[in-house]
Order: structure tokens, then C-alpha cells, then sequence
């Protein structure tokens, strides 16, 4: 048995026969016309191979009209449009009439000139399209050669071992017949990933040449979640990936029903699930789970993977996107949360005895004023881009907030002196992180719009944890009454103060806390977009009354071992 | 001859699928219509030349339409750019 690590790029269990997708390879022949007669037959060969690649997409396009999904559609049309490009085809004939090239190294050339092209764009998405024109080329090439591309017949729990699959082989296939995709090549933005995502087909893309031990016919066993693919695997592995395709099935089954149900409990109050991001493509996740916006963007991946920090405009254009893409839902921005355990390559942070009670987060911000506005001014033009609102990280007291606050204030007063449009109504809120900050917190919802408790801090400072010390972990626990009755204090004086609290920490995706959480008066989850369908399968099935009675009891217990065991026994 | 100016208000950029839509609406017409980015200008008939400027969300660009039916064409590509691009 052997074990094969890729990229899991859509999600499953497939256990199958393996077959490999074998190309005839597309080589230059080097043979050169010799006159003009030679030179219009190439021609002419040309423009067929084109005519008959175009006709045989529509007859692709009307035979499966009904089965082909819009995006599929979408994609056939690209290749028509590539495929009779006026610019391809000027390029194929110059080489034809200049170089004397025959048709087959004519084409070739232009080809693999045009996937160099996109391959080397900037933007990921332009740079996987180059497997659309090296597509387009295939299939002008194959019908050059009269290549019959019949549809290939596949027997069921087929898992296709290829190179790297294109938009012509998939949608040529029967997909009812194939349990998985395995490539060589590949990323989560490539075609095999997008299609094996749409139609539900685990698929493990980026296995490198590894996948060469893969014999036709190996029996396979595939893990499109964890990117794992295991050749002639022994019995006892193969039960239990069985067990685990069954379970994961059923699962999905139930919580895919559940992503257009809205979040409201057994007696219609709503709740929001929102997701955390810390990148602009974590959105589709958010979406595809069903979540609502995005409760927390940490912006601290933005600038921690770089070598200086990030100018006002590339933060902006990245805002922006991420605020175009939320579609007009919620989109929380938190202002840089470096320090701690987060460093920055280009920036000397001292090393301190106690990081997390040191030089990080907010105070970073407010002792580098030019950072800081750099980033709020980011922000701040992009909140025309749909609902954005700032988020301060680890506001300790009313002066550290206020202070915070002018800095935005001088960046708006800049933006508005220069003309540069913003939302001057943009909603303004902090981390409720620290527990100073949790305990005055009636009197800093004067000040704010919004808290979003951050319990991973918040449980580690209330109760003297420090969370990377292994030694020690056993006490970090948001279970603890301590910690929840913080927790409890602030939801209560932000609904007081009426204004609105949510949650963005790890407790806020955690199953075994979301009923009390109800209960406790929490309206606004915010957690991993993997987690969103298994809380709100709790929620729907909630009424606030019998949460808030959870909470009461809970009230009455005095250390987290009795709370959990009794929130396990619900 | 028109000339119009807009801005791509599409986050992954001027991609494929709008491209095709954008360079199927453009045969649609007599006129010759090429669109503009800085210096560079490419004629609206072929989708590799317009993916090739890899038009970014944001980007402004100028629209080029000069023939008999420039007027329905102007009006198409302006619906195209104010309106459809962001259902694509």
C-alpha cells in the first residue's frame, strides 16, 4: 500500500478503480511547406480543424442543453470565442505564410505561446485560464488530426488519474460514473477543483509525480477533504474509509439542506452566522456554507507574508475586493493584530518576557500612528464598497479606545480635505478581549457601535493562561464560570446600551457551547465557515426560553467540568 | 465616434465568462469598438487580446465605438458595463 499527499481541494471519500486519462501527445513535426499550393492547403486545414472544433461545441452545447449548468455553458462559449480568435488565427497564418510552418507546428507554436502568456499573469484567476487556451488548442488540434473525441465510456466508482483535466475532458464525461479526480498538476482555483466542487466529486489536485505509481485499475482509496490517496489499500483500511464515506455522506446530506434556511431559533428569533476570513477567498467558503458576511477579517496574514508593509493601496484594492464580494453583507474589518504570537518579518518587535501582555495589537497601532492611518485610510476607501466596519483589537480602557478613535477621525478629516469619497457613518466597534474591558463594558458601549467578543484572549487573560503553554493548557478553558460570567455581563450591557455584541472566538463555532450562548442573549456568531452548518443546526432546533433556562442552571454550577458534562447531557 | 470611460466594477476582474459576454456583444454590431487601458488599445473581436491586458476590478478603461450603428452599440456596451457585468 502506498500512501499519496495532494491538495484536497473538494471534500469526500471516493473508493475506486483507477483510470488514467491518457492524452496522445501533441509534438511539432518540424516539416516546413515548400510553396504556395502547400501554403493554401495548410490554410485550409487550419480553418477546417477550427469550423469542425466550433461545430462540435454546439453540438455539445444543444445536445446537453438541459444538463449543462450555467457555468458549464459559460465555459464552452469561452472556448468558441478562443477558438475562432481572430488574433489566433492571424498568429496561425503568419507563422503558416511567413515561417512556411505547417498547420500541425503552426498551431502548436501559437498555442503553448498564448498558455505561456496567461500562465505568467499576475492574478491567480487569469493564470488557471490558461488551461482554458491550452484547451482550445487541444481540440483544434485533435480535430486536425480527425481525432475522433467520442465521449469515453466508463464503467461506475471510476476515479480518473490524469496530469491535469480540462474543461473538454470533464464535460465529455458521464460524471454519474466517477467516485474522484486525482491530478498531478493543479490548485484549488484550477478547473478539476472548481468542477469536482460543483458536482460533489471528492478530488485531490498537486500529487506531483507520485501519482506515476498509480496503476490502470489500482484499486484507490481517496480523501478529497484531507488531500490523501491511498493505492491497493489492505482491507482494514479500506473499512474504514468506507464507515467515514457513509458518514460523511449522511452528514453533508443534512447540513447542505440547511444552507438556505435561516438561522432563527424554534421560536423566530434571528440569529446571524457570519464567517472569519483572513483572505479575500475565504468568502466563497462563507457563502457555500451558508453563512451571512463576515464577522471578523483579520487583516494580520496581510501583512505578516511580506517583506515591508503594505502600502494604502494595495490594502484598499484588497478591502475593496473582499467588500464587493460580501455583496452588501456585513463585512468586519479588525485593524492590524500582530504581536503576541503573530510576528512581522520587517518590523523589529522587541522580545519580551510576557508577548501576549506586551507590545502588540492596538498599542502597536497607536504608537505607530503612520501604520495605522495607512490602514484606516485602506478601510475607510473601501467602505463605499458595501457594508465595512472597523474593528479595534484588544482595547483595554476607555483612553486606549479614544485614542484609536482620533486616528480614525484624522484619517476621515485627510480623506474628506483630498475629496476622496468614504462612509463617513461607518460603523465603529472593538474586541472585547481583555478583561478590563469586559468588566467596563457598559461604560465603553457608550462610546462604540458594536462589541465582538474574542473568547480565545479573553479566556486566556481572565484566568492567567498563557494559551501556547502546553504545560498549562489544561486550565485554559472559556468553560469556566469566570469566564462565562464576563461573557454574560457584556451581552447584557450592550443590550442595554442597545448596541450589538457578537462573537468571533473559537467558542462561537463550538457545538457544545452555542445553546447557552443563546441563552446568555447572543444574537451574532461569527466562527470558521466550516463550522456554520453544524451551529445552526443546533439553532433551528432552539427555543430562546429553553436556552435561557440552560443558562440559569448552567448559572448555578461552580467549575467548567460539571458545566460541560451538563451541557453534553442536553 | 463615441467614447465612453467606466470602471470594471467587478471584483475578479474583467475574467473570462464577462470577457466572452463583453466580446460576443461587441460582434453584435458594424462598428469598429476597441477598448482602451493606459496606452494599450485591443479591438473588441478578440476575447485572447482583451484577456491579455488581465483587466483588475477598479481598473478604468475607455470604450472606442466609431461606425453606422455606433449609437445602439454605445447604448448595449453601457448597459453591458453599468449593469450586466455585475450578474456575471
Amino acid at each position: 500500500m502506498k500512501a499519496i499527499n495532494g491538495i484536497g481541494v473538494s471534500p469526500g471519500i471516493s473508493i475506486g478503480k483507477a483510470r488514467w486519462l491518457n492524452k496522445t501527445k501533441a509534438v511539432a513535426t518540424g516539416g516546413l511547406l515548400k510553396n504556395e499550393e502547400d501554403i493554401l492547403a495548410a490554410i485550409a486545414l487550419f480553418e477546417a480543424a477550427v469550423r469542425l472544433s466550433v461545430e462540435e461545441i454546439e453540438a455539445l452545447l444543444k445536445e446537453r442543453e438541459a444538463s449543462l449548468t450555467e457555468e458549464e455553458t459559460a465555459i464552452l462559449e469561452t472556448q468558441v470565442e478562443l477558438i475562432t480568435d481572430p488574433q489566433l488565427n492571424d498568429d496561425v497564418l503568419a507563422l503558416i505564410r511567413v515561417d512556411k510552418k505547417n498547420t500541425n507546428d503552426a498551431l502548436l507554436e501559437v498555442v503553448t505561446n498564448l498558455v505561456e502568456l496567461f500562465e505568467n499573469m499576475e492574478d491567480e484567476y487569469m493564470r488557471a485560464r490558461s488551461a482554458d487556451m491550452k484547451d482550445a488548442g487541444d481540440r483544434i488540434w485533435k480535430n486536425l488530426h480527425q481525432y475522433q473525441n467520442n465521449a469515453q465510456h466508463y464503467e461506475s466508482d471510476t476515479i480518473i488519474i490524469a496530469q491535469e483535466l480540462t474543461p473538454s475532458d470533464t464535460i465529455s464525461m458521464d460524471l454519474r460514473y466517477i467516485a474522484g479526480f486525482a491530478t498531478q498538476a493543479g490548485s484549488s482555483a484550477a478547473h478539476t477543483a472548481i468542477i469536482a466542487r460543483t458536482k460533489g466529486i471528492p478530488a485531490v489536485v498537486g500529487c506531483g509525480v507520485a501519482l506515476n505509481d498509480v496503476n490502470e485499475g489500482d484499486l484507490i482509496v481517496l480523501d478529497g477533504q484531507a488531500g490523501e490517496i491511498y493505492c491497493n489499500p489492505d482491507d482494514n483500511l479500506i473499512e474504514t474509509f468506507g464507515e467515514k464515506r457513509n458518514r460523511f455522506i449522511q452528514i453533508n446530506g443534512e447540513l447542505k439542506q440547511l444552507k438556505n434556511i435561516p438561522a432563527n431559533t424554534t421560536d423566530g428569533v434571528k440569529i446571524t452566522l457570519s464567517g472569519n476570513i483572513a483572505g479575500v477567498d475565504d468568502l466563497d467558503a462563507i457563502n457555500d456554507n451558508g453563512g451571512e458576511g463576515v464577522g471578523l477579517f483579520r487583516t494580520e496574514l496581510l501583512f505578516m507574508e511580506r517583506a515591508s508593509f503594505p502600502t494604502e493601496g494595495e490594502q484598499f484594492e484588497l478591502y475593496k475586493q473582499a467588500a464587493l464580494r460580501s455583496k452588501g453583507r456585513p463585512l468586519v474589518i479588525r485593524t492590524m493584530d500582530v504581536g503576541g504570537d503573530k510576528d512581522l518579518p520587517y518590523f523589529d518587535l522587541p522580545v519580551e518576557q510576557n508577548p501576549f501582555l506586551g507590545y502588540r495589537a492596538i498599542r502597536i497601532c497607536l504608537d505607530r500612528p503612520d501604520v495605522f492611518l495607512t490602514q484606516l485610510r485602506a478601510i475607510l476607501r473601501a467602505s463605499v464598497f458595501g457594508d465595512v466596519r472597523i474593528m479595534f483589537p484588544m482595547i483595554s480602557g476607555v483612553p486606549e479606545l479614544r485614542a484609536a478613535k482620533s486616528v480614525l477621525e484624522e484619517a476621515k478629516r485627510q480623506l474628506s480635505l483630498s475629496g476622496i469619497p468614504f462612509n463617513a457613518q461607518i460603523k465603529t466597534g472593538i474586541m472585547i478581549e481583555v478583561p478590563s474591558a469586559a468588566i467596563i463594558a457598559d461604560i465603553l458601549a457608550k462610546e462604540v457601535d458594536f462589541f465582538s467578543i474574542g473568547t480565545n484572549d479573553l479566556c486566556q487573560y481572565t484566568l492567567a493562561v498563557d494559551r501556547m503553554n502546553s504545560k498549562i493548557s489544561y486550565l485554559y478553558d472559556p468553560f469556566d464560570p469566570a469566564v462565562l460570567r464576563l461573557i454574560g455581563f457584556v451581552l447584557d450591557q450592550a443590550a442595554k446600551h442597545g448596541i450589538s455584541a457578537g462573537m468571533c472566538g473559537e467558542l462561537a463555532g463550538d457545538p457544545l457551547a452555542t445553546k447557552l450562548l443563546l441563552g446568555m442573549g447572543l444574537k451574532d456568531f461569527s466562527m470558521s465557515a466550516a463550522a456554520i452548518p453544524a451551529i445552526k443546526k443546533i439553532i433551528i432546533a432552539t427555543g430562546l426560553d429553553d436556552a435561557r433556562h440552560v443558562y440559569e442552571n448552567v448559572k448555578q454550577m461552580d467549575n467548567s467540568e460539571t458545566i460541560k458534562a451538563y451541557l453534553r447531557g442536553l | 465616434m463615441i467614447v465612453n470611460n467606466y470602471t470594471i466594477l467587478a471584483a475578479q476582474g474583467l475574467h473570462a465568462r464577462p470577457a466572452t459576454a463583453l466580446v460576443k456583444l461587441a460582434k453584435t454590431y458594424k462598428s469598429a469598438i476597441s477598448l482602451k487601458k493606459g496606452e494599450k488599445e485591443v479591438r473588441l473581436n478578440s476575447l485572447l487580446n482583451l484577456l491579455s491586458l488581465a483587466l483588475k476590478g477598479g481598473e478604468i478603461v475607455s470604450i472606442v465605438i466609431e461606425g453606422e450603428d455606433e449609437m445602439a452599440a454605445a447604448t448595449a456596451i453601457d448597459r453591458f458595463f453599468k449593469e450586466e457585468l455585475k450578474g456575471l
